[in-house]
């Protein structure tokens, strides 16, 4: 387990230096800069800046310098928020992101599954019809599409829900609806497909030749051998969503980490870019070891190598 | 002469699917007597699995018992609610399954998967299961059981898991034991193995059991009695003595045919049975077997045949047979 753990660390970050190094050159590539704006500043102040960040030196100095910074856990100032760190901004954005998030997912994954489990259970029934209907509008509807119409019925129409900002409970509701409106339907379908496999498995016909109740076969026999598919999406779910949607965040004005990553890129905010997008790698890679992990303790078939 | 444990009369089992109804089992009745074991025998499809699940209320979704009556000591199994099948379930009835490969949940202890049935049907805390469930294991020769109780599925093999199964049909001493080609999955070595066990288990804990097969060799060193199904029927029923020294049926006598003798000399081709089995969605009114049957008369096609009793115990669908006893003769010598 101790060498598995090694091993990944160590592969972990060789894929995040390749995230870095191609994130680099294509920031490069992409024509523009961070001080173009439509009144240029002058040629004397743009040399200026330019040497400050140390953008005046060749690429390749450029990335040397900041991998090296990046190995010392320097990821450097912002170049458009003058002043504050690149940390700091990731984590008080993700802070926002990952609560809003958070809460996104614990609603999908509640509702989702079991959802998916009734489906399975009534198969070919009108329940079950629903459900199907349901979840394949959801994976069908686009996030911002949820997320305007839910602003038009509960903010517009009905004047019940405040529409930006997240200074109570109330202000969380819509923007954690759009947010968990696709992995519901998207958990329920994965739920219902492989809860209909595992109850025609042989050993569920077992369990049900020892006399077992309902419910035990259910919970203990076919949802633990179920919900591996599940588990699976769950990891870069996690990731994805914790580190906040632009979409969403945009629609409801929410001040979280999806919103900072789009305004670095469309400034070419070059430390900020490549802050979040490294930060969003380690997460992914992050997720997707604790899914393996988890995977292993459910299923002892599993061998991880 | 011994007690009935199973009485199965006129029984009929349907499977409503889309295309239509498959009559699977087809007004089939015969009696299981305490300490016996009864061979069902049939190709693929003719209806035996469903003859045994039928008895414990373990039918597919879209199978229903349809008609008749199923006793099972002293219960009206085809009358019970879900709710009451499940006592019996495991208790009284046990059934092991044919591949010992995917019969056990992956995803728990042997121990556990063994304990959960004793649990369900006893009093017994967890831990006095746990003892019971480690006595079953040396019982049916699985060493080092201590060990094994905390091993998964994966990490045995094919024989031991078929052992485990055994073990757990076991566990509250069924007074039936249901054995679904237990051995079909198995090498041979291993085949021979298990039923031995299965021979030494049924003296020790004094039950009955049902073995369904479509090897004959398992049934004449097991049965007493034995049951042939041909496309949901029973075409013959008699002692294995009757079957296989003076079978009755044409289908029988086919299925003897086609397996190889010891004494038969070198280069003596099997024979097999032309044709395939019936289309259950669509069964002939006559005969089934009487498409593929080599001394199909006009009749076979029209009608299907009435017993014809040879003996007490010993009887068959044919209509040789019943031409035979019309013309005078007797079914015995043949």
């Amino acid at each position: 387990m101790a060498q598995y753990l090694v091993k990944r660390v160590l592969l972990a970050i060789v894929t995040i230096w390749l995230v870095a190094t191609l994130t680099f050159s294509l920031m490069h590539l992409v024509p523009g800069g961070p001080f173009l704006a439509e009144k240029s500043p002058s040629a004397a102040t743009l040399q200026a800046l330019e040497e400050k960040y140390g953008l005046d030196k060749p690429v390749i100095v450029q990335y040397k310098n900041y991998i090296v910074n990046l190995i010392q856990g320097d990821m450097g100032e912002s170049i458009k928020q003058r002043g504050r760190t690149v940390s700091d901004l990731i984590f008080t954005g993700f802070k926002v992101s990952a609560r809003v998030g958070g809460i996104a997912i614990l609603v999908a994954v509640s509702i989702g599954i079991p959802l998916g489990c009734i489906a399975a259970l009534n198969r070919g029934k009108w329940l079950d019809n629903v459900i199907v209907l349901i979840s394949t509008c959801g994976v069908a509807v686009p996030g911002f599409v949820v997320g305007t119409v839910l602003m038009i019925i509960f903010s517009v129409k009905l004047n019940l829900l405040p529409t930006y900002g997240l200074s109570s409970w109330k202000h969380y509701i819509m923007p954690v609806m759009s947010l968990a409106f696709y992995p519901t339907a998207y958990i329920s379908r994965l739920m219902r497909s492989s809860m209909l496999e595992v109850m025609g498995q042989d050993y569920m016909r077992t369990a049900r030749s020892k006399g077992l109740p309902q419910w035990k076969m259910l919970f203990k026999h076919a949802l633990r051998n179920a919900v591996l598919p599940v588990i699976t999406y769950l990891g870069p779910l996690l990731a994805y969503t914790l580190t906040g949607s632009f979409v969403v965040e945009k629609i409801f004005t929410i001040p979280g980490l999806g919103n900072a990553f789009i305004s670095s890129i469309t400034g070419r905010d070059y430390t900020m870019i490549m802050g979040t997008t490294i930060f969003l790698a380690s997460l992914v890679i992050l997720m997707n070891l604790i899914v393996d992990i988890a995977y292993k303790v459910i299923d002892p078939r599993i061998k991880l190598k | 002469m011994s007690k009935v444990l199973l009485d199965m009369k006129n029984v009929r089992v349907s499977f409503f699917t889309p295309a239509g109804e498959v009559k699977a089992v087809n007004d089939i009745s015969f009696q299981l007597k305490e300490g016996d074991v009864l061979g069902i025998v049939g190709e693929s499809g003719s209806g035996k699995s469903v003859t045994a699940y039928s008895i414990m209320g373990l039918l597919a979704t879209g199978g229903r018992v349809v008609g008749g009556t199923i006793d099972f000591n002293g219960h009206r199994i085809n009358e019970m609610t879900e709710k009451e099948l499940r006592k019996i379930r495991g208790n009284e009835v046990s059934i092991i399954f044919q591949d010992p490969m995917t019969s056990l949940n992956p995803v728990y202890t042997i121990g556990n998967q063994i304990c959960e049935v004793i649990i369900q049907h006893t009093d017994k805390t967890r831990k006095e299961a746990m003892e019971r469930a480690e006595e079953l294991l040396s019982l049916v020769g699985i060493n080092e059981p201590k060990k094994r109780l905390k091993q998964y599925p994966h990490e045995l093999s094919g024989g031991m898991r078929q052992r485990v199964m055994i073990a757990i049909a076991l566990a509250c001493e069924p007074k039936l034991l249901i054995a679904d080609e237990p051995t079909t999955a198995l090498d041979v070595t291993i085949q021979a193995q298990i039923l031995e066990l299965m021979n030494d288990l049924k003296e020790k804990i004094g039950m009955s059991i049902i073995m369904i097969t479509h090897d004959l060799g398992v049934v004449a060193s097991m049965c007493q009695k034995i049951v042939v199904m041909y496309a949901g029927k029973i075409v013959e029923y008699g002692s294995v003595d009757d079957i296989f020294y003076n079978p009755q049926h044409e289908y029988t006598k086919g299925l003897l045919r086609s397996i190889p003798k010891l004494d038969d000399k070198e280069h003596k081709k099997l024979v097999p049975i032309e044709g395939s089995p019936v289309d259950m969605l669509n069964p002939p009114a006559g005969c089934p077997f009487a498409p593929r049957c080599e001394s199909c008369m006009k009749i076979c096609l029209r009608e299907m045949p009435e017993y014809t009793a040879i003996s007490d115990d010993h009887y068959s669908a044919c209509w040789l047979l019943q031409k035979k006893e019309f013309e005078g003769g007797s079914g015995k010598n043949e």
